[in-house]
């Protein structure tokens, strides 16, 4: 499993663009949003938490179709599949990496674009816990998505559309905690919200991504 | 009188299916006019709303339909899943795009009752989001199954996809809850509470909601029929190729 996990990290760093491609693209939508809605700092910290987890997501989602496409193209999921390492076990490794290589650079640069959207001051901690908290389920949700439509030719685009409305509970709370706590406000319930909705996902769903890459295996 | 798994058996629901198909549809057709026609013209308008409560008789059954035609994909999807009866695969390939559209119906009917009285055609009220979310979840379910040639892979995977979906559909239910209580009124024909609806609407609106119910199996047993025969001709078809 570890070797495994090892493996999809370099491949991930290495493989051109794989890397911070998902950090550049979080970056330039952030720094797009002043352009659509004027540069008024009042406005923008009001909007701050929302657009940045409204980017997380979208910069998780840009880079889902790789967890799964490269290694089907060339055989190694076949291989995958026939090793000692029960298929649940390889859906998590895969996800795990995809959260290391997306989730968690997101997570550690986030500060640093709520500076260019001025996040008020108390935002911070909160945006990050929400994130590191809210992140996990966006891979484990996403690894479900890429290993149902991993057969298809052209399935990003479907792909988008399956796993957008999944990841709808996901930005609810975590963009919630982010906001309350922008504003000041309590953030426990939204934050016990959020955690367990990561920790259901991570329990339940690799058992289902599981079933699915059996099925287009097959 | 065998057990009910007898009739995931292709031949026998065909057979079954066009012994019950006219009858039921025959009193959908009844069930709906009279419904509609005693809704829309022999109930007194509302004396806060007029007229415009009389959306209600389209509005009400289209959205019990939307969640409850969801509910049962699901456990024709479990089904599929457990005991590989074809037909039932089929059958929740049928009612998804039924499904779908009483979701339009609730949600356009809702827009134009929204207007007059909330004074907006759309809020981001939590029936009303949850609505639009159930949308976007059926449009995905039909859109795996456009995209997937194979009929056994598509089956599992868009059963999957469905039980996953529900799950979430839930809990962005509830997630959606999480900001107000919104514009949107809560139940009011529920059997174990005090105040509901008065009779003189709630009975033409029990018979339209008896029509639709009515009108949406003949339109799965119509649906599922189409997809058996479709399958069928597929395999015939193949075979001539191949003798």
């Amino acid at each position: 499993m570890i070797a495994l996990l090892i493996r999809d990290m370099k491949l991930a760093m290495r493989a051109g663009g794989g890397f911070g491609l998902g950090l550049s693209f979080f970056l330039i939508v952030t720094v797009l949003v002043p352009f659509g809605v004027g540069p008024e700092s009042t406005l923008l910290a009001k909007i701050a938490p929302g657009i940045l987890w409204l980017g997380a997501l979208l910069a998780c989602l840009l880079s889902l179709d790789r967890i799964f496409a490269l290694d089907w193209e060339d055989g190694s999921l076949d291989l995958l599949a026939t090793s000692p390492l029960p298929m649940e076990g390889v859906v998590t490794v895969k996800a795990t990496a995809h959260w290391l290589t997306t989730g968690l650079p997101l997570c550690l640069a986030s500060p640093l674009f709520g500076l260019l959207l001025s996040l008020p001051a108390e935002g911070y901690q909160w945006l990050v816990a929400s994130l590191v908290l809210g992140t996990p389920a966006l891979s484990v949700i996403g690894t479900f998505g890429a290993a149902l439509t991993v057969g298809l030719k052209r399935g990003g685009l479907l792909m988008s559309l399956l796993v957008l409305p999944l990841y709808v509970p996901t930005l609810i709370f975590g963009a919630e905690v982010a906001r309350r706590g922008a504003e000041g406000l309590a953030t426990t319930t939204p934050l016990l919200m959020l955690a367990g909705i990561t920790a259901g996902t991570i329990a339940l769903l690799p058992f289902a991504s599981a079933l699915v890459l059996r099925v287009n295996l097959r | 009188m065998g057990s009910i798994w007898e009739y995931a058996n292709p031949v026998k629901f065909i057979r079954t299916s066009e012994i019950v198909l006219p009858w039921v549809s025959i009193l959908a057709t009844v069930t709906l006019i009279a419904g509609l026609v005693w809704g829309f013209f022999f109930t007194p308008d509302d004396y806060r709303q007029g007229s415009t409560v009389k959306i209600i008789y389209l509005h009400v059954p289209a959205a019990l339909m939307a969640i409850n035609v969801w509910f049962m994909m699901l456990v024709t999807s479990l089904v599929w899943l457990i005991r590989r009866h074809h037909v039932s695969a089929l059958a929740a390939k049928a009612a998804a795009p039924v499904g779908i559209i009483m979701t339009l119906i609730a949600l356009v009917t809702g827009a134009i009752w929204g207007q007059p009285m909330w004074g907006t055609w759309w809020a981001w009220d939590p029936r009303l989001t949850s609505f639009l979310i159930l949308f976007l979840f059926y449009l995905g379910y039909i859109a795996l199954w456009e995209a997937i040639d194979n009929p056994d892979t598509a089956a599992d995977l868009t059963a999957v996809l469905c039980i996953v979906g529900s799950v979430f559909a839930v809990l962005s239910r509830y997630a959606v809850n999480f900001w107000n209580q919104g514009l949107h009124q809560g139940a009011s024909l529920s059997l174990d509470k005090k105040e509901n609806v008065a009779d003189v609407f709630s009975t033409p609106l029990y018979v339209c909601i008896a029509g639709f119910v009515l009108l949406f199996i003949a339109l799965v047993f119509l649906r599922t029929r189409t997809e058996i025969h479709k399958r069928r001709t597929k395999a015939l078809l193949a075979r001539e190729r191949l003798g």
